[in-house]
């Protein structure tokens, strides 16, 4: 983590981002995440602000979102709470992005259970498209970044774009899924197995056959 | 006996059918919650005790007792709290996912019957951020839970108020450690704290807390239903219940499925995976827990029980039953270094043997990985890796250790042919 550095702080940063403030859906949701912590413990909600920050400035600049120090600064105020404790908050956690991104910012796993479900040949298809890791591509659609475990290890290897995952991945699936998403598609998410549901055994589930096609209510066996 | 489909608890794991409400009571969640907690919270406490479950997270320790050692008064005025390990990060792990997309009642209901038996006023479960999707899920299943009255003010109509909130983390495999945790929903970096003082006495803003993983929590209202001696019925003794395992890596059909405890490796991977890559003499070696624990050679594992002392037999751990399968076609050196690299990227910095120990670890591993390394620093990683275990505030420098030492207990010789492969190259080239 100790290579992560903050955007510096510019004239032209200030003047793009010091006037931040909450949409009228960014600010109702600001308010319900407080109300989750106790009063006085305000400062509970920091990740849940960044995390919105971070969403609403994605929006406005069509990327994945990031957070400018004026933006770090505004949840400081917003919280009350001094704006370096804002800033470890930001750079400790990974999914903050606290450098520009791409449009679509791609998380190739790379932890062994994906390394060895051929993550190596994910990461290549990536770089074969002109994709580097840490970096945006010049047309500003791409940001690679290699992750680690997402948890998604019965249905290796996988990447996450933005929000969703796409796991049972091949290089010609990676390929066909990032086709669709520049041609402003929008990819089934999940398994890209044909025949896979989710993670049950590839073929079809050893166990629960009965909940393939109908809620079944095994209380009945009992 | 193998385990019958009547005796699986997450019996939507596979996201069938929907994991909404609706859905969730047809199969059974939710029903008559209010007569669970009307046995009362000693009672609670006693049946899960009696169930024999151990926690799911990891380290197996007895949830009942876990529960019992939370005030049952406060004496000053001080609220408890049930803190929810959702941050599922440790490679291999994909089964708490599982769960809250598609059982996400069961874990709620868990909460509060959870919450209710150790007092506490509210839970928060603390999931891991990259499970973007699955929070969602989550968080429209608690509101679901609160506008049926399942939660809340008098949840269920017993008379107890209990709360249930959904705290996203932000991509930090150290805050599924439990005192990061409570710092981390604090609003602060995640970095574990010194113990004592423990959570039950002081924790989440100093106040009396518990931290459960998700599938001991969601499996508490299944045990109170069916009796702690059905749950007990599966598994050997001390090592009791049922459990979802998650098979990843070199097999026909990797998965996730719930079994009984106990079940050998063999029948694991034969009835539910399609057996291992290329058959069972291409088996190389097994982590049958998650990235923390060491690895066991083919043949060590092969009838090995799945549970807790069954593997410890083995020199290795259930952890969370994450089971990463490798066959004779993988580069077990680099499988390890790749985990060195994982941990030096999740050390939280606090403490130097770890925020040092696991980038040096990781080095020394890669030249392993070539070969360019003399062969007196096998020796000397080893003794770094002892250096580095046990001597940090929490067990992340021990879990960086063990997949090190685990390769080099059994893989000895291969490093050193690489050693001296490369050497022979070096020569030749000169």
């Amino acid at each position: 983590m100790a290579d992560r550095h903050l955007e510096p702080d510019t004239e032209e940063l200030r003047a793009r981002w010091s006037g931040f403030a909450w949409t009228k859906e960014s600010a109702a949701r600001a308010k319900q995440l407080i109300a989750h912590y106790p009063e006085g413990r305000q400062r509970s909600a920091v990740m849940g602000l960044l995390d919105l920050a971070q969403r609403q400035i994605g929006a406005e600049t069509n990327t994945q979102g990031w957070l400018p120090i004026p933006v770090m600064e505004f949840v400081a105020r917003e919280l009350d709470m001094p704006i370096i404790r804002v800033v470890e908050v930001a750079t400790f956690y990974t999914m903050y992005n606290i450098v520009p991104v791409g449009k679509f910012h791609v998380q190739v796993c790379g932890t062994t259970p994906c390394m060895l479900r051929g993550s190596d040949a994910i990461m290549d298809a990536c770089k074969k498209r002109g994709m580097h890791k840490g970096h945006t591509s010049s047309d500003g659609l791409w940001t690679l970044t290699e992750v680690e475990c997402m948890g998604n290890c019965a249905s290796a290897p996988m990447v996450q774009i933005n929000d969703d995952n796409y796991e049972d991945l091949t290089p010609e699936r990676l390929d066909a899924v990032l086709d669709a998403l520049a041609a402003g598609k929008a990819p089934k998410p999940g398994t890209q197995e044909p025949g896979r549901h989710t993670v049950e055994p590839l073929g079809g589930p050893t166990t629960l056959k009965a909940m393939v096609t109908s809620n079944f209510d095994y209380r009945k066996e009992w | 006996m193998s385990l019958q489909d009547k005796d699986r608890i997450f019996t939507n794991l596979y996201g069938y059918q929907s994991w909404d409400l609706k859905a969730a009571r047809q199969r059974g969640d939710w029903d008559d919650t209010k007569a669970l907690m009307a046995r009362g919270q000693d009672a609670i406490i006693e049946e899960i005790k009696a169930s024999g479950l151990r926690g799911r997270g990891g380290a197996g320790f007895p949830t009942g007792l876990k529960w019992s050692f939370m005030p049952k008064e406060s004496k000053d005025g001080r609220p408890s709290f049930l803190m929810i390990n959702a941050d599922e990060s440790e490679p291999g792990s994909c089964k708490d996912r599982e769960i809250i997309r598609h059982d996400p009642h069961k874990l709620i209901e868990g909460a509060l019957v959870a919450g209710f038996a150790m007092r506490a006023r509210a839970a928060y479960i603390y999931i891991r951020g990259e499970y973007i999707r699955e929070a969602q899920v989550l968080e429209a299943a608690v509101q679901e839970a609160y506008d049926a009255g399942l939660i809340g003010k008098n949840a269920c109509k017993s008379g107890y108020d209990f709360d249930v909130f959904v705290h996203r983390g932000a991509g930090a495999y150290i805050c599924g450690e439990e005192t990061a945790m409570i710092e981390s929903l604090e609003g602060k970096k995640g970095q574990p704290r010194l113990k004592p003082p423990f959570p039950a006495g002081a924790g989440l803003y100093g106040c009396p807390t518990t931290v459960n993983n998700v599938e001991s929590i969601a499996v508490a209202p299944t045990i109170l239903r069916r009796g702690a001696a059905w749950f007990s019925s599966f598994g050997r003794e001390n090592n009791k219940g049922t459990k979802l395992f998650q098979i990843s890596g070199h097999v026909e059909k990797p998965c996730v499925v719930e079994e009984a405890m106990s079940i050998p490796f063999s029948e694991l991977i034969e009835k539910h995976c399609g057996g291992i890559s290329g058959g069972r003499d291409n088996l190389l070696a097994v982590i049958p827990g998650g990235s923390s624990v060491p690895l066991v050679p083919a043949a060590e594992i092969w009838d090995a029980p799945m549970d807790f002392d069954g593997l410890r037999a083995v020199g290795s751990g259930l952890g969370t039953a994450a089971v990463i399968v490798m066959d004779k076609s993988t580069d077990i050196v680099r499988a390890i270094s790749r985990l060195s690299h994982f941990y030096m990227h999740e050390s939280c910095g606090q403490c130097t043997p770890c925020r040092e120990g696991t980038g040096w670890m990781y080095r020394v591993m890669e030249r392993l990985r070539t070969g360019d390394a003399a062969v007196e620093e096998i020796d000397m990683l080893q003794q770094v890796t002892k250096q580095v275990e046990g001597h940090t505030i929490c067990a992340l420098g021990d879990a960086a250790a063990w997949p090190i030492q685990g390769l080099i207990k059994h893989f000895r010789p291969e490093l050193e042919r690489r050693i001296a492969e490369h050497g022979t190259m070096r020569e030749a080239a000169e």
